[in-house]
């Protein structure tokens, strides 16, 4: 797997803590094993919205994947009722199923991004960089004392 | 059963295995199934609804699905591991998630259901109006089979009809 700079937190240099949704088994492992690469530390992982909702209130993450198609609740609606109860929720959509009517109702339920499956690390690098923002540094730059 | 529908599907196998696998795939034989559907190893079964309706079964030898779970997990699987089945779900999601991308993107809006195991050996016969066609995939893996069974939902395409004609 291709290296990257570890990517922690700007507040206390620790990881970044992710939440995994997904109900497949397989994808939360690749995804796992991509954040895994980045620095990070997967606190939780779910296979539907409903569970995700619980996780996310007991494991309070600096970021969500979210898969959208899933039994018993879909990702958009979970992520809805996230942002909804913590507004400062980071949500990422993670699907395979990208058309442009999908990502503006997930953008316009509160998600901060969309994510293509099959998943390239480079890309989701840049998209967990871009929407953590300020909070996130990356390892070389914490010795340096900025970013 | 027209290309327009069918062209979205090979384009999104082709490039989700060649991705996932990191390899080159060549499309192999393309076959219009007349014979009820009969599994050849661990099988992945997606159904669609809205426009076009029907359902899309990625399948593979055990063999095979073996060898591709193990290279996308960087391990050894064991061939009873969950993570087996669950890769062919995985794999087939991609694919007809990003076939349906594409559909939608040209004007058919339609949904899927999650994929799950095919476990069945046969029973999914095509009829006059879904004829089930069969891709197959080369990649050094293995082979990896497509069978697919839509139709246009002529209820919806009356009412599209009526909706241009008001």
């Amino acid at each position: 797997m291709e290296q990257f700079a570890a990517l922690v937190r700007s507040k206390d240099n620790k990881p970044v803590r992710y939440l995994i949704v997904d109900d497949s088994i397989f994808a939360r492992k690749n995804l796992a094993k991509m954040l895994e690469s980045f620095g990070g530390e997967v606190v939780g992982e779910a296979g539907d919205g409903c569970t995700a909702i619980t996780e996310y209130e007991r494991l309070h993450p600096d970021l969500v994947l979210m898969d959208i198609t899933m039994p018993q609740m879909e990702g958009i609606e979970a992520a809805e009722r996230i942002v909804r109860q913590y507004p400062n929720a980071r949500v990422v959509m993670v699907s395979s199923v990208g058309y442009q009517e999908n990502i503006v109702a997930a953008l316009q339920k509160g998600a901060r991004h969309f994510v293509q499956k099959p998943v390239k690390a480079d890309v989701l690098y840049e998209v967990v960089r871009y929407v953590m923002g300020d909070d996130v540094l990356t390892a070389q730059t914490v010795g340096a004392g900025g970013k | 059963m027209k290309m327009e529908l069918i062209q979205p599907f090979i384009n999104s196998a082709d490039a989700v295995l060649a991705e996932s696998l990191q390899c080159e795939t060549r499309t192999g034989d393309l076959s219009m199934e007349e014979e009820a559907y009969r599994r050849k190893g661990v099988a992945a079964i997606v159904e669609i609804n809205g426009d076009i309706e029907g359902r899309i079964i990625l399948d593979t030898d055990s063999k095979t699905a073996i060898k591709v779970a193990a290279h996308l997990a960087g391990a050894e699987v064991n061939p009873s591991d969950e993570l087996v089945r669950e890769t062919v779900c995985e794999l087939a999601n991609m694919v007809i998630g990003n076939a349906v991308t594409s559909l939608n993107d040209q004007g058919f809006h339609f949904k899927i259901s999650p994929p799950q195991v095919h476990a069945s050996e046969q029973g999914l016969k095509g009829n006059e109006e879904t004829e089930a066609l069969v891709m197959c995939f080369d990649t050094p893996k293995g082979s990896v089979f497509m069978n697919i069974a839509m139709q246009y939902n002529r209820r919806r395409k009356e009412e599209r009809a009526a909706a241009v004609v008001g």
